[in-house]
């Protein structure tokens, strides 16, 4: 029979809430998922959360266990010391619904800004050939539940709200290189696109994402660093990881991207803390607009940082690292003059007038 | 008034209700012919059942074995369902299903390749060839992700072409539709809630697609999710539709057994179709025990041959594990109540000692995963224990064939996927389900799309029915005194599974019905706790009398048809009796009671039942029926001399 185990389950909504304490029935054989099945039965009906199938294939009961971005139906309780107390907790970066239902509608937009498969021209339905190692690379891919652990987990959005517009997060560079190794997709600038438009320029390759994947997906491996690595020759741009890790110490991070295209509402810039590309014009006719109209001082710029130095207080680059044979760009390698005006505190004498 | 006021509504042409397989391809079609379109889920955009199918979809592509073709599958899939099939869906599936595979490798599906860079197909039971397109042992994800890529596609369009991605096709994820609203017998919308908020919603659309799958919640061993409540069967037959066949209940012969917890979780066929055996405790093959006559000519008497066919499919003949699922599903039954089960009550599969080890985790990576994590077994080293779990409904909204209309008074609804009716008959195929939703999903969206188109007055949705609707929501809230809906789902799923549950005698199944009138009372009184933001016991005190309503025409229709036949087995009439293949069970509601009636079947075309031997149809078909073959066949012969 069973024995009682102590759980701490996260009680809350968007105003709020903290961690409540339940004493529950524990069996044999038993997930943490069924456990909070067994408090709905019993102590706490109301107690919010998603499932579906019960069998980590649908990717719906993602959940932090202990901490662990995990899924709840596939963590089993014998994994836990007899007498550990076990804390279920929210995904944390996603708004909190009630209890351990988050809004993710994060990610279903991001799956909408990434370009779709495009069919090859003039190949009839039925006529499809490719090899099955040919379309093996892109399965790996394919596996994925949408769970959305890895973007749970990613370093680049998981507390950094601000970065959310401009990345897109693992699970969807992921969905371009699976295009992008599609045997027959006609498109021929996924890498591209990942670079420009879904921010793969932020990721450093931490690989947290690859430890997290239920699915067992080499996220890091055989998705990011594939396309980073052909970014990298396409657009002389090399280190672009390490150029970015430095210029993006403790201030808001910069990007390499033109990044506020959308016109959604969700993306409107003042909605998402102002980050500013350096890198170009932004094409956000919001911004436009409103640095037309005059300078909302307010509004968030990069502030200037020192760069980051390694424990001898010398920048972690070499010579034989770096691309170049001149010093690197005070103002950071990913900006590029002149700035757009909008990015400047500078109002001329003449606008206030109107 | 004041609350009907605030309601959100939304105006859209045609409202897809499911968004798995086939609500999915229901709206893609809708959406190309134009429609302003709206698909409703209870759960996340991708997350429907139809992500879990394993196996494949089967569409009778020829890449395997050029012998396969649309005649062979319409055969199979008839023997499958013995005959009480709806033959026009059986025919417009076999003829349509390779197309609608071809079409989803436009969308961007990847499935597993032959050498010669055609869609792999393997076997599965009751297929006659290798015919299920797959892709590893997780089709459906495939299958739905491929579908909600597409969408997604179709969005992007709309934003080149309109401004925004929602212009003409949007996605109302974890969505509950309760209640459809007519005018007249008119289709006029739709009423639901907002999960996450527990706000409502108004949907005024001329024409409803159903394609809410099935009611496996019913039962507590089932491999079916939470989503699986019925809603669909409910809301047709409360809007006037008719549900038939609802009887006919698969129990897939191979769920888990243990751990406790995820009994009746799914163990694919691919498991047998790969070389995986079922042996009892004392390590026999028993399944060759069990080869019932009308499959005698088809299956392999011995072990040897059985092992031969893996290679060499066109000289030997197939192992008894890969008969159709209710032969197997009874067999396992039979077994364990012979006491020669495994200790959790199911018997073996074994696959570890018949496949090397790096071959089982490459064909069937998924279930080495699911064993592997769930239950601490490793497949490639040990058998697995496995036993029947309730699956599938083969019942369902009884549908006009071509268009997928719904019958009865209604006009507007149409139906596609699990929750339509008719296409399986008595027991649907493995793979059949996956092609059945493109197939019928298609063809439900386009209709639905020119329902609208030909209507010259939009339906009108009536205030007061809005207001009923929000009131029988808001009531298990308000109620304080009535029982927790848990308690009330563990009690129903205890009648169906104890009464009305794999083998089915008639004092159980009255009783199953006095029980399922009391349960009505209490559920007309169930409260739930907590405020509308994501309660999940609210959401279940809803669903609840779905389950209950489907309940009662599963156990009406059991008690009613007095033989064995597919998904069901009566112990007191154990054979097939051809006079009943010759009725449908027909539910409507009458007021609140579910009332019963017999319907003939339509007659085969002539080049249809042409296509069996007289020896087969002797088996399912009655003297008189035979009597017109033979004339059929006489006439034939005549003509053919006389040209
Ligand atoms: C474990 C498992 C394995 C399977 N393997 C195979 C296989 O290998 N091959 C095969 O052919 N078939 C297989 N099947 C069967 C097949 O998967 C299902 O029959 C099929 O997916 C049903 O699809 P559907 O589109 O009808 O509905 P579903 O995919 O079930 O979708 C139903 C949708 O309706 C929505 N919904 C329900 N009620 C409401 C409501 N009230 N309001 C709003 N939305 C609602 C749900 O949220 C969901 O989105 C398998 C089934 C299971 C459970
Ligand atoms: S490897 Fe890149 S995408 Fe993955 S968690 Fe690290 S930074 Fe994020
Ligand atoms: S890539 Fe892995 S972790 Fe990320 S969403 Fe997909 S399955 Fe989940
Ligand atoms: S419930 Fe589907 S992955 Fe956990």
């Amino acid at each position: 029979m069973g024995t009682k185990r102590h759980f701490r389950v996260w009680r809350g909504d968007d105003s709020g809430g903290d961690l409540q304490d339940y004493q529950v029935e524990v069996n044999e054989g038993e997930v943490v998922l069924d456990i909070i099945h067994r408090l709905q039965a019993t102590d706490a009906p109301d107690l919010a959360c998603r499932w579906n199938c019960k069998a980590g294939k649908c990717g719906s009961c993602s959940m932090e266990i202990n901490g662990m971005p995990k899924l709840g139906c596939m963590t089993r309780m014998s994994t836990f010391e007899e007498n550990e107390t076990v804390t279920v907790t929210p995904l944390r970066t996603f708004p909190v619904i009630r209890d351990l239902v988050t809004d993710v509608s994060f990610n279903y937009e991001k799956a909408r800004e990434t370009p779709a498969f495009a069919p090859p021209a003039g190949v009839a339905p039925g006529d499809y050939r490719m090899q099955q190692v040919d379309v093996e690379r892109s399965q790996e891919f394919r596996k994925c539940i949408e769970c959305f652990l890895c973007q749970n987990t990613c370093h680049v959005i998981r507390d950094h709200d601000e970065n959310k517009h401009a990345f897109a997060g693992p699970r969807y560079f992921i969905r371009a290189a699976e295009l992008d190794m599609h045997p027959l997709d006609a498109r021929t600038d996924r890498r591209e696109y990942a670079q420009a438009e879904q921010g793969l320029g932020f990721c450093n390759i931490t690989k947290c994402c690859t430890e997290v994947c239920p699915e067992h997906i080499k996220i890091t491996d055989n998705g990011i660093i594939p396309m980073k690595e052909r970014v990298v020759d396409r657009r002389y741009d090399p280190l672009v990881w390490l150029g970015n890790k430095i210029f993006r110490r403790g201030q808001v991070p910069q990007t390499f991207v033109t990044s506020a295209k959308h016109g959604d509402a969700v993306h409107s810039h003042g909605a998402q803390g102002g980050v500013h590309s350096h890198a170009g014009d932004s094409h956000d006719p919001a911004a436009e607009a409103q640095a037309q109209a005059g300078v909302n001082w307010h509004r968030e710029v990069p502030k200037p940082t020192a760069p980051a130095v390694d424990d001898n207080g010398k920048l972690p680059l070499t010579e034989l690292t770096f691309d170049r044979a001149a010093a690197p760009s005070p103002f950071g390698d990913d900006v590029t003059f002149p700035l757009p005006p909008e990015h400047l505190n500078f109002a001329h004498p003449e606008q206030d007038k109107h | 008034m004041t609350t009907t006021n605030r309601i959100e509504r939304h105006h859209y042409d045609v409202v897809v209700i499911g968004a798995g397989g086939a609500g999915l391809r229901a709206a893609i079609e809708a959406r190309l012919a134009g429609k302003k379109t709206a698909i409703i889920s209870k759960s996340l955009f991708g997350k429907a059942h139809t992500v879990m199918a394993e196996g494949g979809a089967a569409a009778a592509m020829g890449n395997v074995n050029s012998r396969d073709n649309w005649q062979v599958h319409f055969r199979d899939t008839m023997r499958g369902g013995k005959f009480l099939n709806n033959f026009r869906m059986a025919e417009l599936h076999a003829k349509e299903s390779p197309q609608r595979i071809w079409e989803l490798e436009t969308y961007g599906a990847l499935f597993d390749r032959t050498k010669d860079g055609k869609i792999s197909q393997r076997n599965f039971g009751g297929h006659e060839y290798p015919r299920l397109a797959h892709v590893g042992d997780r089709t459906g994800l495939e299958l739905i992700r491929t579908l909600q890529q597409k969408i997604v596609s179709l969005q992007q369009e709309d934003k080149a072409e309109l401004g925004s991605y929602d212009a003409r096709i949007k996605v109302f994820a974890e969505t509950t539709i309760t209640e459809l609203l007519l005018d007249g017998e008119k289709v006029a919308g739709a009423f639901g809630y907002y999960r996450e908020s527990g706000e409502f919603i108004l949907f005024e659309a001329p024409a409803v697609v159903l394609a809410t799958g099935g009611v496996g919640r019913s039962y507590k061993v089932t491999s079916n999710s939470w989503e699986y409540t019925g809603d669909g069967h409910a809301l047709a037959l409360r809007s006037g539709a008719t549900l038939i066949n609802m009887e006919f209940l698969q129990f897939h012969p191979t769920g888990m057994v243990w751990p406790p917890s995820v009994k009746g979780i799914l163990v694919t066929e691919s498991v047998r179709g790969d070389g995986g055996v079922l042996k009892n405790s004392d390590g026999k093959r028993f399944m060759f025990d069990y080869v019932p006559d009308v499959f005698r000519k088809q299956y392999a008497e011995t072990e040897e041959e059985a092992d031969r066919w893996y290679t060499d499919p066109d000289n030997n003949r197939r192992p008894p594990e890969l008969l159709p699922r209710d032969e197997v599903a009874r067999a396992i039954n039979s077994e364990v109540k012979a006491g020669r089960g495994t200790p959790a009550g199911g018997v073996y599969l074994d696959i570890a000692s018949r496949r090397s080890a790096e071959e089982i985790r490459r064909r069937l990576p998924s279930m080495y995963h699911q064993f592997k994590e769930l239950a601490d077994v490793d497949i490639t080293k040990e058998p697995m224990e496995v036993g029947p779990t309730c699956h599938y409904v083969m019942g369902g909204v009884e549908v006009d064939p071509d268009s997928g209309a719904a019958y009865g008074s209604v006009r507007g609804l149409f139906a596609a996927g699990e929750v339509s009716g008719g296409m399986h008959g008595s027991n649907r195929l493995g793979g059949n389900s996956l092609s059945d939703l493109l197939v019928f999903g298609k063809r439900a969206g386009g209709h639905a799309a020119s329902y609208a188109d030909q209507l010259t007055a939009r339906p009108k949705v009536a205030i007061g029915a809005v207001e009923a609707a929000v009131e029988t929501a808001l009531a298990p809230l308000q109620r304080d005194t009535g029982e927790s809906p848990y308690q009330l789902q563990q009690d129903l799923q205890a009648v169906m599974g104890d009464l009305v549950g794999i083998i089915r005698r008639e004092g159980e199944l009255a009783d199953a019905l006095g029980r399922l009138a009391e349960l009505r009372e209490r559920v007309a009184k169930v409260s739930a706790v907590g405020g509308r933001r994501y309660n999940p016991g609210w959401h279940l005190a809803l669903d609840l009398r779905n389950m209950l309503v489907v309940s009662e025409c599963t156990a009406k229709a059991a008690l009613e048809r007095q033989e064995s036949r597919g998904g069901h087995t009566r112990e007191d009439f154990p054979t097939m009796d051809p006079k009943w293949r010759r009725v449908n069970l027909v539910c409507s509601l009458d007021g609140d009671a579910v009332r019963l009636t017999h319907k003939p079947l339509p007659k085969m075309r002539a080049e249809l039942i042409g296509l069996f031997d007289r020896a087969e149809l002797a088996k399912y078909l009655t003297d008189e029926e035979l009597a017109d073959f033979d004339a059929l066949v006489a006439d034939a012969d005549a003509e053919e001399a006389g040209n």
